[in-house]
């Protein structure tokens, strides 16, 4: 069972989704989406390649608007946007510090930033524990480093919901337990996370509520309710075993499970013996 | 010393110094943008299918400024269009759009036979011919394109870091690269005379990408690639004098020489700066744990 050592208020809806479809041109990508975020949720989405994860997202950014359904937010909602790390243009010439300042273009004209913003900036580093790096080129951070800035620039609007597009993608096992460490301290703190992720054992199983989505939404829940064969097949197209380690599931490709467990360039090994 | 000085006893000389130093800088700082956004090429094609304006507009005895602009401006929106639609590769419609526009220009010259001094001035920049209008039209682009970056700082810095997050945060990143385009097209439009259409895109490129290798800082490399763009200005202008050669290829040969100089001293350095930060990530972190259990 799960503990609770704090009493929330009751949830409020920031963001919900009612029958919501979206499509580039004359190809669906989402269709008939029904989804609701709560104040204080950390979800995750799965799903293969071009299920619509990303769309998702901007949906409930604001930056997509549905072609049909609707979608409504709490009045003056805040949303702070993380991009993959892996679309960043790391040899563009900036500071950590200007980096986080950068999604601040509203209210202020000048381009430097007055004392307030300099304070906020500075805080918002702390927080993350990168306060000592805010001169550094972005480039010349580790990853999980490079992870806190973007994180630190979504935190300059003060968001009630931070968006991730696959906050793990190409980083290394370290630096993933640092970024789920941190994702958790700052749902801990009263942030709502949605997070997209391909990586379904080693951050979708930590989550405490998924959202399997192909198109459609397939499933949701608890992982230990989603992450079943059935579900994932579903969403995949592909089958799966999944085993419980620990009291978490734990998916393995339904390939090797079936007993077909290859190993390759034997026949390279037989011609050389 | 009173050799070098002397070129300044003509008029011409003092009026095509102060264009060269101020087109050197005006195009040092549009040119940041240019290369941080991977446009090089854009500039490149749209110095070129200006030179289809400039043609059209000698031949037809339309102000060249007027008519030229007008088929920069329509140039560089049409280039903008096809880039962010994204139908076909954005280097093909550059080339197509700028190429068929120069090849234009040059058909027109050979046609109607106009080709002279104003002809190779415009393909290569000449000194001759810059008078106090010039002076004044290149100080009021200057003045205009540094007030649109002034006050523009913050969104242009997004929209060229980040154009995606910048527009799902509200900026209006169309909006902000249809000036951008206009900018970099007015930009050329008034450096052409002295730095010909031909070698406008390297006196955009090279001071910026001189002041990258020098700083990390995005401010510091707008106000670095400035300088450095008005340097070579000056000192292609005097050095196209003693040297007489066109007022283009002398200023792109300074801004080259700057940028080997540049790029010998701080290879060793820029190494030396960037080694020990090949290691990403971080040792002796907790085992993960299952998350969200407090407020779930």
């Amino acid at each position: 069972m799960r503990s609770s050592n704090r009493v929330l208020p009751a949830s409020e809806v920031l963001v919900s989704l009612e029958q919501v479809t979206c499509a580039y041109g004359s190809t669906p990508v989402l269709v008939d989406v029904d989804l609701a975020i709560t104040a204080h949720q950390f979800t995750g989405v799965v799903g293969p390649s071009g299920s619509g994860k990303s769309t998702l997202l901007k949906v409930l950014l604001g930056a997509i608007r549905p072609v049909s359904g609707s979608v409504e937010r709490s009045n003056g909602l805040r949303v702070g946007y993380v991009p993959q790390v892996e679309a960043v243009d790391w040899s563009f010439p900036i500071t950590v510090a200007q980096c986080v300042l950068m999604a601040r273009t509203h209210g202020r004209v000048l381009p430097w930033p007055n004392r307030a913003e300099q304070r906020e900036v500075a805080e918002v580093l702390g927080r993350l524990g990168i306060d000592q790096l805010a001169d550094r080129h972005i480039r010349d951070l580790s990853g999980g480093q490079q992870q806190r800035v973007f994180i630190a620039r979504a935190l300059l609007g003060r968001p009630q919901l931070l968006l991730m597009d696959e906050p793990t993608s190409g980083v290394d096992v370290a630096t993933r337990h640092e970024v789920l460490h941190l994702l958790d301290d700052l749902h801990h703190d009263g942030l709502a996370v949605l997070l997209t992720t391909h990586d379904l054992n080693g951050m979708a199983a930590h989550l405490p509520h998924l959202v399997c989505l192909n198109t459609r939404i397939i499933g949701h829940g608890a992982p230990r309710d989603v992450l079943t064969a059935d579900v994932l097949e579903r969403t995949y197209g592909a089958r799966m075993e999944i085993l419980e380690h620990a009291g978490m599931p734990v998916v393995l490709d339904g390939y090797e499970s079936a007993g077909n467990i290859v190993t390759l360039g034997r026949r390279f090994d037989r011609v050389t013996a | 010393m009173s050799e070098l000085l002397r070129p300044l006893e003509f008029e011409f000389f003092r009026n095509g110094l102060i264009v060269a130093t101020f087109a050197g800088a005006l195009c040092g700082l549009v040119g940041v943008y240019v290369v941080l956004k991977g446009m090089s090429y854009i500039g490149h094609g749209l110095s070129h299918a200006i030179f289809g304006g400039f043609a059209a507009s000698s031949l037809l005895g339309i102000n060249i400024v007027l008519g030229a602009g007008v088929w920069g401006l329509a140039s560089a929106l049409m280039i903008n269009a096809v880039t962010r639609r994204r139908l076909i590769g954005a280097d093909a419609a550059i080339g197509v759009i700028t190429t068929a526009s120069f090849a234009l220009g040059l058909a027109m010259f050979a046609i109607f036979g106009r080709a002279g001094r104003s002809f190779d001035a415009a393909l290569f920049g000449s000194i001759l011919g810059v008078g106090t209008e010039d002076v004044l039209a290149i100080i009021a682009v200057t003045l205009l394109v540094v007030t649109v970056v002034f006050f523009g700082y913050r969104k242009l810095l997004f929209t060229t870091f980040d154009p995606d997050v910048a527009q799902a945060s509200g900026v209006k990143t169309a909006r902000v690269d249809a000036m951008l385009m206009a900018v970099l097209a007015l930009s050329i439009l008034a450096t052409m005379q002295v730095l010909g259409v031909t070698l406008v895109a390297a006196t955009l490129v090279i001071p910026a990408t001189v002041a990258r290798m020098l700083t990390n800082s995005f401010s510091r490399m707008l106000f670095s690639a400035t300088g450095i763009g008005a340097f070579t200005g000056f000192v292609g202008m005097n050095l196209s004098y003693h040297l007489d050669v066109q007022s283009g290829p002398a200023i792109v040969l300074v801004g080259a020489g700057l940028f080997v100089l540049v790029f010998t001293a701080t290879g060793i350095q820029g190494r030396r700066r960037t080694a020990g930060f090949d290691h990403h990530g971080s040792a002796a972190l907790p085992q993960p744990r299952r998350l969200g259990r407090t407020t779930a």
